[in-house]
């Protein structure tokens, strides 16, 4: 069983975010970190890995300082990871995106991919159904359970009001929402241990991608503006003193919800 | 007049958000997989209405509806095509994207004839203005991004009869488990939206939201504290990785307003707050706050609403 697990590195989303000059993710003023679902997809594997054996390979597509993040992913217990970094990336679409990921899961072995629901930045939801369409693997997505038995995968895609259960062979890919584990912290010995596992580094001319292909310059949408949400005009605060419910009351009476 | 095709899935508030959007930019032409949803297009002012009948097509998980929408979209080259951001719409939006190396945009919460979108990013606190350059307008439409207005029409029906290809046949949705609503309005549509947090304390003690929720025929929300806690089942979660509310009223009770947690609320009317700690973020974007325990204040309210019945 090999499974490559998709991470992303973003901008803490705890801290205050913005857009640089180029209308890009300000990736250098921020503290970097791990996507919030991608967490969840690393663990998902390292479960599996436990239960069925097998390898678990990181791949990551994004600048220098994503190397921290991969670093992060062995730590928790990841074989060895690919590291896509090129200057030529920055800017790319989901469609630029997907076609590099596309390509770099062309050059391993894999039986199952794993990505997050929706990374924690950009939140666009379509990354494992891109790459589905590039790699012609079957794509069950949104999960919050995932089976195996053999050949065979189980999935419970997670609705608003229910699940459904989706089946499918391998080769297949998977996103995650955080509804499926608790992801592990990495271990002391886990930490040491990464120190030791391969990073492999590649440039999109390593996997047979014309850089103009990618990049803002082969970019298929264009941001055009951005500006601060205007403040929420300042709301009336009443501590409550004996009488908050009933001042509550009145304000939910004035606005005719009672 | 422009062609804009609209993918109505369910007979939902946000399909005929969607459908009032795609309206406001040109003739619509929806595409509809079953009565319900071509009946929701008509009361919606659709122009057009393709009736598909793909014969297995509901027992497969996204592939051979995205097969019939890129066909759809190479025969009318539409000058936009729009979806409803939800995990189906923005799946089938990705493989559209890819199927027709087109341009995409997730989340808009706006639209003009231009093909100008706009979109909240950063979880709500920056606003963007994006267009697609290559190919038409491709966009999943946020829930709450327009107000639905029917205005209905008599369309044209074009009956679509669509074979389901070996290929599509991958993914095969052997279940679906639908986990009763109760009479409570689903969270998603709901006008009013009541949310209790970690504050709450017990799964016990959530039957003073939900006695709130019903005095203002409201839906119950919780936070992912909550859910987490075993509180309140998970799929009432409003949030980033929980349903996305866009209620008239949203009260939130002991929930602290964490970024994850606003992401699913901060586009809601009116926002109340009730909470013990008058530090708690959420108090910044609250309309209307109290601080106090939850547990003085809320039955004050309900005190006051029933006298004022
Ligand atoms: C604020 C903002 C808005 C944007 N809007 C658009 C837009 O409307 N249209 C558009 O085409 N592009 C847009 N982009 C660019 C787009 O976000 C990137 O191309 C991005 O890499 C793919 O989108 P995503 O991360 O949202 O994908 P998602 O589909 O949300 O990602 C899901 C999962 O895919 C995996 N994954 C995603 N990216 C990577 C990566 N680089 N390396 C490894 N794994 C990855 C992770 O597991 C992640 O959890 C936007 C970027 C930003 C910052
Ligand atoms: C990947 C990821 C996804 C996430 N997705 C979501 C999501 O979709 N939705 C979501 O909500 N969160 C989400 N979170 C979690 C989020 O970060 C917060 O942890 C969560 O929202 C906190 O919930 P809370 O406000 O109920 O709890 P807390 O932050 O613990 O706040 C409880 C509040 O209750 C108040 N309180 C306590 N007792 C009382 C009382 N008696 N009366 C009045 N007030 C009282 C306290 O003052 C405090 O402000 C996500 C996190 C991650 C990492």
């Amino acid at each position: 069983m090999n499974i490559v697990v998709l991470v992303k590195q973003v901008p803490d989303s705890g801290l205050a975010r913005q857009l640089d000059a180029e209308l890009r993710v300000d990736r250098n003023g921020a503290n970097n970190v791990m996507g919030e679902l991608d967490e969840y997809a690393v663990e998902a594997a390292l479960q599996l890995k436990e239960a069925h054996g097998g390898e678990v390979t990181v791949l990551t597509l994004g600048p220098d300082q994503a190397t921290e993040t991969v670093r992060k992913t062995l730590a928790m217990g990841a074989d060895k990871a690919v590291h896509v970094s090129d200057e030529a990336v920055a800017g790319s679409d989901a469609l630029a995106t997907s076609k590099i990921l596309a390509a770099a899961l062309g050059r391993l072995e894999w039986d199952l991919v794993i990505a997050g629901a929706e990374s924690t930045d950009s939140g666009m939801g379509v990354m494992a159904h891109m790459l589905a369409a590039r790699t012609g693997a079957a794509a069950a997505t949104g999960a919050r359970k995932i089976e195996l038995d053999g050949d065979a995968i189980t999935v419970e895609h997670q609705r608003e009001n229910g699940y459904d259960v989706l089946t499918a062979s391998l080769p297949a890919i998977v996103s995650v929402w955080d509804t499926i584990n608790t992801p592990r912290y990495p271990s002391l010995k886990g930490i040491m241990a990464a120190k030791r596992k391969k990073v492999e580094t590649l440039t999109v001319a390593d996997l047979g991608i014309d850089p103009s292909e990618v990049g803002a310059g082969a970019a298929t949408t264009e941001v055009l503006t951005a500006a601060d949400r205007p403040e929420r005009s300042a709301g009336q605060i009443v501590t409550d003193e004996g009488e908050g419910g009933r001042k509550l009351a009145a304000f939910l009476a004035a606005e005719k919800f009672i | 007049m422009a062609d804009i095709l609209v993918y109505v899935p369910e007979t939902g508030k946000h399909a005929a958000e969607v459908l009032t959007l795609g309206r406001s930019l040109g003739d619509v032409s929806a595409i509809a997989f079953d009565a319900q949803s071509a009946a929701l297009a008509s009361e919606y002012g659709a122009a057009k209405v393709y009736r598909v009948s793909a014969e297995g097509a509901d027992d497969y998980f996204v592939d051979p509806k995205a097969t019939v929408l890129a066909d759809v979209a190479r025969k009318t080259e539409p000058a936009a095509f729009l979806l409803p951001s939800t995990d189906e719409g923005k799946a089938l939006a990705a493989r559209l994207a890819v199927d027709l190396d087109n341009g995409l945009l997730t989340d808009v919460t706006g639209l003009d004839a231009e093909g100008v979108a706009e979109q909240d990013i950063f979880a709500g606190a920056t606003i963007t203005t994006s267009k697609i350059t290559k190919g038409f307008t491709l966009a999943t439409v946020k829930a709450g991004a327009t107000e639905a207005e029917a205005a209905p029409s008599e369309p044209v029906v074009e009956d679509v009869e669509a074979e389901v290809a070996e290929s599509d046949r991958r993914v095969r949705i052997a279940e679906s488990v639908v986990e009763p609503a109760g009479d409570r309005p689903g969270l998603a549509e709901a006008d009013v939206v009541v949310s209790g947090g970690r504050g709450v304390g017990s799964a016990d003690d959530f039957a003073l939201i939900e006695r709130v929720a019903d005095v203002l025929g409201g839906a119950v929300g919780a936070s992912r504290a909550a859910t987490d806690a075993g509180y309140y089942p998970h799929k009432f979660q409003v949030g980033q990785t929980g349903t996305t509310v866009s209620p008239q009223l949203y009260v939130a009770a002991g929930i602290s307003g964490a970024i994850q947690h606003r992401a699913g609320m901060q586009t809601s009317k009116l926002i109340v707050a009730v909470n013990k700690d008058a530090d708690a973020p959420i108090f910044s974007m609250a309309d209307f706050g109290v601080v106090g325990d939850l547990f003085e204040v809320l039955p004050q309210v309900l005190e006051e609403a029933e006298k004022r019945k």
